[in-house]
């Protein structure tokens, strides 16, 4: 079973932190490359990207036919994805062990698989 | 209907459509055939729904067969079935709800009563709890090693809440309502029995046939609540309390103290006392601190300033329940207790206030009741 985990956060200003905070992110952002080195090596992540951060994101909405680019992302919240990893688990339960070890917030999708709409279609 | 061939997939992918077109229409405009829109968009959950088709039908098969009475052949599938209803991707009221209904044998209507809401609410709550453990693949497995004792805590959670929610309820002669507090005791024993030496799952089970003991005494004949400093002592079941003292003895043998035992041990002290004024609040006050360790949760706190009113004064206790402000103040009895406590020094019309605010938040009939008569109607 194919999982999408989102990672909250991005380094985005971290470079403005001081002290006991930068430290902090600093160890986190340590311990977040060890995460993946961990799990691409078992096999467990399939894909993923850490993502720049929303400064960088533009957004292409569509509202009643009329398509309208802007600047920022479009989750229009406090918290900003920073990163995603495609992974291949037996369920929601290994999945959920793996997030546990991410040091900060994921958010758990199943993705929807769509290689069998063909075979369907015909039958 | 005709080309899905299996009505119930049909009935909900319609409703699907539904939903996501209530949903996008105020947005995004309704389309120029809204009809063959809808057809399209439920062909296409139709398809999403049939591809998982077996797995979701072998899965709301589990779901629904399972049975009440004791099987031991099924003993196994129904601990899975347990924790896969009780897991904590699913939202608590999920969690209950399906636990009624798949362990329980409850059916939709008795839960929708049993929690004052409606059946097409009810109906709709287990639907989607179902969805998800299919579309999320929550598996159908006890958990083993270390993520035990976090979803052991899960499961004892539910049955606490469905208990309360029976215990509460109990000789209001709310006639629709199934008691849930029996089946949340029968649930723990049942589990008590798949899981076995299970220290906090035998705590809750003392607590449970402690409270129960008493609860010949907490209605009276006109079928109002009587609170326990009123209750007559005498009409509580000795053999029930002694039982439930068994338990939690044969708990506390095994040496892995808990928030339950420590709620069974404070009911145990007050089973124990022949009396309300002769209760050893000081025993009670150290059990609360215990609890506080383990859990640190302002309910807690609210229950051990009541402890605390009896050892150190009623002004000492309104200043802890006072400092809960913040974190109660929408719980009904932060009010209530606020108010007795204000009596018990002579601020009359705070404590009305209080009362009032109290009966503004509570939703429980026989609650409501109380403080209605408490406040004089």
């Amino acid at each position: 079973m194919k999982y999408v985990l989102l990672f909250g956060g991005t380094m985005e200003g971290a470079d403005q932190l001081e002290g006991a905070a930068k430290e902090q992110t600093m160890a986190d952002y340590e311990k977040s490359g060890q995460w993946f080195e961990k799990y691409s090596k078992s096999g467990k992540i399939v894909g993923g990207h850490e993502l720049q951060g929303p400064s960088t994101a533009t957004t292409v909405s569509r509202r009643n036919g009329k398509v309208t680019v802007t600047d920022g992302p479009f989750i229009e919240s406090k918290e900003v994805i920073g990163g995603y990893a495609e992974i291949e688990v037996a369920d929601l339960d290994e999945a959920l062990a793996m997030a546990k070890e991410w040091p900060g917030t994921v958010e758990i999708r199943p993705v929807v698989d769509h290689s069998q709409d063909q075979e369907r279609a015909r039958s | 209907m005709r080309i899905l061939g299996n009505f119930d997939i049909a009935e909900e992918v319609v409703q699907d459509s539904l939903v996501t077109a209530l949903e996008r229409w105020p947005d995004q405009g309704i389309p120029d055939n809204p009809g063959a829109w809808l057809m399209t968009t439920a062909r296409r959950r139709a398809i999403d729904l049939l591809r998982r088709d077996r797995r979701y039908a072998e899965k709301v098969l589990i779901l629904e067969r399972s049975s009440v009475v004791g099987d031991p052949v099924e003993a196994d599938d129904r601990l899975r079935l347990i924790f896969t209803c009780c897991h904590p991707a699913l939202p608590q009221e999920a969690q209950v709800a399906l636990t009624l209904r798949a362990v329980a044998g409850f059916t939709t209507q008795e839960i929708a009563a049993a929690f004052l809401v409606s059946e097409p609410a009810m109906a709709q709550r287990i639907v989607r709890a179902k969805r998800k453990i299919v579309a999320a693949n929550i598996p159908y497995r006890v958990p083993e090693g270390a993520e035990l004792p976090a979803r052991l805590e899960a499961v004892l959670a539910v049955l606490y809440l469905m208990f309360n929610e029976g215990y509460l309820s109990r000789g209001t002669g709310a006639g629709m309502r199934r008691d849930l507090a029996d089946d949340a005791l029968w649930l723990t024993r049942l589990l008590d029995r798949l899981l076995p030496s299970q220290a906090e799952v035998l705590g809750l089970l003392a607590l449970m046939k402690l409270h129960l003991a008493r609860s010949a005494a907490r209605f009276d004949a006109a079928g109002e609540m009587v609170l326990l400093p009123e209750q007559d002592r005498s009409r509580w079941d000795q053999e029930a309390i002694a039982e439930g003292l068994r338990t939690l003895d044969t708990a506390a043998l095994m040496r892995r103290p808990g928030p339950y035992q420590l709620q069974a041990a404070i009911a145990a002290v007050h089973a124990e006392a022949p009396s309300w004024e002769t209760t050893d609040w000081e025993q009670v006050v150290t059990l609360y601190d215990a609890l506080l360790r383990s859990a640190n949760s302002p309910v807690v706190r609210l229950n051990r300033a009541v402890a605390l009113s009896h050892v150190r004064g009623a002004q000492v206790a309104l200043g802890e329940v006072n400092d809960l402000a913040l974190a109660l103040g929408d719980y009904h009895l932060f009010h209530a207790t606020r108010a007795e406590l204000l009596d018990e020094l002579g601020e009359a019309a705070l404590a009305t206030e209080a009362r009032r605010r109290a009966l503004e938040l509570c939703q429980n009939p026989a609650e409501r009741a109380l403080l209605l008569r408490k406040l004089g109607h």
